[in-house]
């Protein structure tokens, strides 16, 4: 892991920026949709970290709270401390959030067109399959480890008849996997 | 399903900056693994400022966008309520301290990843995750019935959406450009008789 001295020259980082600036529009999706040509960029064409390095950094983000997209901020600060971090993380918000913004106002200030009605309406049961196959996809893992099956079942379970914070199955999750039953 | 409060009317919103990010803030630091399932719990659930419908709405606009779905319904949310102010608190409240959280854990990855222990606990908070993520979907699922496609067709389009993505693994891209403009056209069609 690189200190906080930042290994890259001026030119380097600025590359780093707008190559993230780049993955930032074609992130439809969410930013984990481009790792593998962020992958490609840093590790294969750079070599600015590893392949272990990389991967690490994905999982250290989703074990951390917050959104997923913090593991773009770990990829730039173990390429170049913290000014890869800013890089990184400016460049991958920076577009979207600029475009999401007017997208929002142009479709609030139309909301009750026939046009607007009909692409929401339209698009949210493939937000819900979306959503569904996010889970399925995440749940992965656990497929072939009983108790990890358990633990998801067990999670929709409550989720749906309780009105339990995710917090505590969180933590009930860290305490039953460190205890080495998941 | 069971209903388990959920307004049918959006009936609060922020009060303020400062609640739009403390909101923002409490919400992402109780995300591990992903913050939708709980900004669902606390949106719509708990400070009741949207109804599930919207929020499924504004969900499935940010999807379509680029960018991470959770910032840009944050960027949504805080702009709906205060403009562009509001989006920045709302985007603050959701990076600024998971942020450093991350930072620190990524200087100290190196000491904790081999122990038995916390490879352990990471692997049951993942499998929670997932629950967390699919129980989201079951519980929005409800959203289908008012929606203007109707039950059956909503329920059709949510299935060949899991089927392409989850099983067929499809990319996103082939999946809004191909099936996307079906289901519009079809609610297009649906929302003019």
């Amino acid at each position: 892991m690189t200190g906080l001295a930042s290994a890259l020259s001026a030119s380097d980082l600025a590359a780093l920026f707008a190559q993230f600036l780049l993955l930032s529009l074609l992130a439809v999706g969410g930013a984990i949709t481009t790792a593998p040509e962020m992958h490609r960029f840093v590790v294969n064409q750079h070599g600015w970290i590893t392949d272990a390095q990389f991967t690490a950094s994905v999982a250290i983000a989703q074990a951390a709270p917050g959104p997923n997209v913090l593991f773009v901020a770990v990829i730039g600060w173990n390429v170049a401390g913290p000014l890869g971090a800013l890089a990184t993380m400016s460049g991958i918000l920076l577009p979207s959030t600029a475009l999401s913004l007017w997208a929002t106002r142009w479709g609030h200030a139309r909301r009750e067109t026939r046009g607007v009605r009909a692409f929401t309406a339209g698009m949210a049961p493939l937000t819900l399959g979306l959503l569904l196959a996010t889970g399925w996809v995440l749940a992965g893992p656990a497929a072939g480890h009983p108790g990890s099956m358990a633990l998801v079942a067990a999670t929709v379970l409550v989720m749906l008849r309780t009105q339990l914070s995710p917090i505590w199955a969180v933590a009930m999750g860290a305490v039953v996997g460190a205890a080495g039953w998941a | 399903m069971i209903d388990t409060a959920a307004p049918a009317q959006a009936d609060a919103r922020p009060q303020s900056l400062s609640d739009l990010f403390f909101t923002f803030n409490r919400m992402s630091l109780q995300g591990f693994g992903g913050v939708l399932a709980v900004a669902q719990r606390e949106l719509v659930e708990r400070e009741r400022w949207m109804t599930r419908e919207q929020f499924v709405e504004t969900l499935a606009v940010s999807q379509v966008l680029p960018g991470p779905n959770i910032v840009n319904m944050s960027l949504m949310i805080g702009d709906r309520h205060f403009g562009l102010r509001g989006a920045f608190a709302a985007l603050a409240g959701m990076l600024l301290v998971p942020l450093v959280i991350v930072l620190a854990l990524t200087a100290l990855y190196a000491e904790f990843a081999s122990h038995p222990m916390v490879s352990g606990a990471l692997r049951g908070m993942g499998a929670v995750a997932a629950g967390l993520v699919i129980s989201t979907a079951l519980k929005l699922s409800t959203t289908l019935r008012k929606g203007a496609m109707g039950l059956g067709l909503g329920i059709g389009f949510a299935a060949l959406t899991f089927v392409a993505v989850a099983l067929l693994r499809w990319p996103l891209v082939w999946l809004l450009g191909g099936l996307g403009p079906i289901a519009v056209a079809t609610a297009w069609y649906r929302l003019g008789r």
